[in-house]
């Protein structure tokens, strides 16, 4: 069909100033080096070898080996969330690429800039069930943000630059460039880079700038509130610190209770007086019920999650409702809101700020008094109160603990997902973004350990702590390789309760305690686990082992594994059972629902 | 594709202008798919050979709420360059074309003609025992057709679906000289 284009003798040494022609392979490196790349994950294979053989050569960017390709786009996740910058990945074609699917899905859940290049067969085996061929952009097209097949050399590098450019713009996402091999090994003119960087934002411009009209709006509605509640995302993470920072300045100026979200959590940091704690499912009751009461209230980088709602029906039912969001999408999807804004958080909030600023003075001072009253007897009833006593750790006394011993440093948390995740967001404090790292909308176990190792590569130096559930830890556990070959000291702290947690949570309250499956059966014995790997491992059994543990974690220099063996079947509250509302939480194991899950709630997840 | 709305269900006909690129058809539908957005139909060919773009247009039903949802993820799409709702912004021509094959003798056949004529179809083919029919309309103008063609002989249809473009003055998704950026 086509002709493969067979390189001259060192193509890729064919480099002098007048004629710039490389391989394709070659060509991909220069990109990602002009794109300031600093760390590729990945993991190699045939259909990717030209591309590993130049990374050999030009010995530039530096690569991570994996031990699964899921595991790279993982690392690349939490690389680009600590860090602020993209996530680069590189995987073979066929089952590389699929591997790679569900990290993507997570990256577009949690609008995570990645761009992941895969390798194809070639051109002209395409579609003949070649090899490890797999449709790659039509598994992926779904699950990310956009994607590319790359049929003609000469679009290499304009779509490697495009792909980069829609990866870290607008809401960013994941982007996938699928390369076949022929194309890797085809001569590129390096000359067309040029004019390929100015065409790369021509398409794809999203709406940063905020209607300024509807931001005064905005900031008339916030100054007429008598029961205010802000609401931050995800979203103002994304932004950059500076959102973070005009978020603050917002907070201090009006003096409003804030509550965030699990992925916009270390916006506002966690002991300023405003803060409510994280809301949703198991959100704090005084975050829950602020919102269920409030009558203005303002979502900034928040998508209204169904964590996060409960019921829709009864989500915050008589309140005015503004929505500051970069996706346009996002609002009205699922909560009908009064006053939608397009724009980026950053730039909307500084001007919110400044609008805010000149109403100031209209804030009703009283009403808002009266509202921090009935808010302060909400924390009185002190939801997150656990009683820790005699032998048995309970598992949020390990988490507070750890919180406790870690304040004061600059440390960075990744999780798994199910209840040590909610634990964690409930017990342990952030003062900044960037430092917590966790996997919100699609929940995949597996994350935490590979996020972790990003991480620790994007901040070298930095104290980085993976909690962990021992059933999710299991599910890439061959990342303890990768943890070794680099020396990454990431300290893995495993909440371990012989159980897959929240779904024995929710077998034990709605589906009559029938355990089905959700027992850890089998493990390992950890510190045997770390040991083969070189590493050090460390076991927590009873209350007075976990200070010495944590001491001992912390103050290593190199990675640790800590197991740490806590109560069997707590339960995480509090709660607010699918298909009830925010006044209707779980706040114990004594509470009962008001009525039992109906069969609309049982449905939901 | 049936023709019922529910009470709070409006019927919108989009424009949607893109990138004539691989797979950007394969993006629409299975934003539609993926999402259970319905759709009544659908076509889509090239209107701008230099600048490589393509016109899909849309027939989806939904609530109001859904519909606004369907078109801020139709925006979306990165060679997504242009969504408009002809529905929405009023007045506006959704022509449909069909191919309609009869089979009959005698009488009937007569008939077929007669009433061929009245819908000022053409005939595009023809053998003494059938015709084919080329009928352009609204979509119930050609759906009366095509009943009437069954109740007299046996029938075969093609239908294009339903193309669209607003009255007036208002060019929306203009032709432009190559190169020229779109907005």
């Amino acid at each position: 069909m086509t002709k493969t284009s067979q390189p001259k003798s060192n193509a890729s040494e064919t480099e002098n100033s007048n004629d710039l022609t490389v391989t394709g392979a070659d060509a991909v490196l220069r990109v990602l080096e002009d794109l300031n790349v600093e760390v590729i994950f990945g993991y190699p294979g045939g259909a990717v070898l030209p591309i590993y053989d130049a990374l050999f050569k030009r010995n530039s960017i530096r690569h991570i080996l994996v031990r699964h390709e899921q595991a790279a786009v993982h690392a690349a996740e939490g690389y680009a969330r600590s860090t602020g910058k993209v996530g680069v990945v590189l995987v073979t074609s066929g089952p590389g690429a699929t591997n790679a699917v569900t990290g993507l899905t997570d990256a577009l859940m949690d609008s995570i800039p990645i761009l992941c290049i895969t390798g194809q067969v070639p051109t002209h085996l395409i579609g003949n069930d070649a090899f490890q061929e797999a449709d790659t952009v039509g598994i992926t097209r779904p699950c990310t943000k956009h994607n590319y097949l790359v049929k003609q050399a000469e679009n290499l590098v304009p779509v490697l630059y495009e792909a980069f450019h829609v990866a870290s713009s607008g809401r960013p996402g994941p982007v996938v460039v699928d390369l076949p091999k022929d194309i890797q090994f085809a001569p590129i003119d390096m000359g067309q880079v040029e004019p390929a960087k100015s065409k790369a934002v021509v398409r794809y411009r999203p709406v940063m700038i905020p209607d300024a009209d509807a931001i005064s709006q905005a900031a008339d509605m916030i100054v007429s509130a008598s029961r205010p509640i802000i609401y931050g995302g995800g979203g103002i993470i994304n932004s950059g610190d500076e959102a973070s920072e005009h978020l603050r300045e917002l907070v201090a100026l009006t003096g409003f209770p804030t509550t965030l979200t699990l992925m916009g959590l270390g916006v506002l940091p966690s002991e300023d007086k405003h803060f409510l704690g994280m809301l949703g499912m198991h959100g704090t009751y005084e975050a829950n019920m602020s919102m269920y009461h409030c009558d203005v209230m303002l979502n900034v980088g928040a998508r209204f999650d169904d964590r996060v709602t409960g019921l829709t029906s009864g989500f915050s039912p008589n309140s005015q409702k503004i929505h500051i969001d970069i996706d346009k999408s996002s609002i009205n999807k699922n909560i009908r809101v009064d006053l939608g804004i397009v724009g980026d958080a950053g730039i909307a909030l500084k001007m919110l700020v400044d609008e805010v600023k000149k109403r100031k003075a209209a804030i009703k001072k009283d009403a808002l008094s009266e509202w921090w009253k009935k808010i302060e007897e909400w924390r009185a009833v002190r939801c997150l109160d656990y009683n820790q006593k005699g032998d048995i750790i309970k598992p949020q006394y390990a988490i507070h603990r750890l919180w406790q011993k870690c304040k004061g440093d600059d440390v960075y948390v990744t999780t798994e997902v199910g209840q040590h995740q909610m634990w964690a967001a409930q017990y342990f404090g952030f003062n900044a973004p960037k430092r917590w790292m966790t996997s919100g909308g699609l929940g995949t176990m597996g994350y935490g350990l590979p996020a972790a190792m990003g991480v620790q590569i994007g901040n070298p130096g930095k104290t980085v702590i993976d909690i962990a559930g021992e059933a999710s830890f299991m599910m890439n556990m061959q990342e303890l390789s990768t943890i070794a070959q680099y020396q990454l000291p990431v300290k893995i702290y495993i909440i371990n309760n012989e159980w897959m947690g929240m779904v024995r949570q929710w077998q034990e309250l709605i589906h009559g305690g029938r355990y089905s499956e959700s027992y850890s059966a089998s493990l390992p014995d950890f510190q045997k686990l770390a040991d083969c790997f070189g590493m050090k491992g460390l076991v927590a059994k009873v209350t007075d082992d976990l200070d010495p543990v944590i001491d001992e974690m912390l103050g290593t220099d190199g990675p640790v594994l800590v197991d740490v063996r806590v109560a069997k079947e707590e339960n995480c509250f509090p709660m607010i059972p699918s298909g009830a509302t925010h006044n209707q939480m779980l706040l114990g194991p004594n509470d009962k629902a008001a009525k039992p899950v109906s069969e609309e709630g049982m449905v939901l997840v | 594709m049936s023709q019922h709305l529910n009470s709070d269900e409006v019927r919108h006909t989009l424009s949607i202008l893109v990138d004539n690129e691989p797979g950007v058809l394969a993006r629409v539908i299975g934003l539609f798919s993926g999402r259970g957005y319905n759709i009544e139909s659908l076509t889509v060919a090239g209107v701008d050979e230099a600048n490589n773009l393509s016109r899909i247009s849309i027939v989806t039903r939904g609530t109001p709420m859904v519909i606004e949802q369907v078109k801020a993820q139709l925006d979306r799409i990165v060679p997504v360059h242009m969504v408009r709702d002809l529905t929405q912004q009023g007045l506006h021509i959704e022509r449909e074309l069909a191919l309609i094959k009869v089979v009959n003798k005698g009488e009937s056949r007569i008939e077929a003609l007669r009433i061929a004529d009245t819908f000022r179809a053409n005939t595009l083919d023809s053998t003494l025992e059938s015709f084919v029919f080329e009928v352009t309309g609204s979509s119930s103008k050609i759906s009366a057709f095509v009943e009437l063609m069954r109740s007299l002989g046996h029938v075969e249809v093609s239908r294009t679906g339903v193309s669209a473009i607003s009255r007036g003055l208002n060019v929306d998704m203009p032709i432009r000289t190559q190169n020229e950026t779109q907005e």
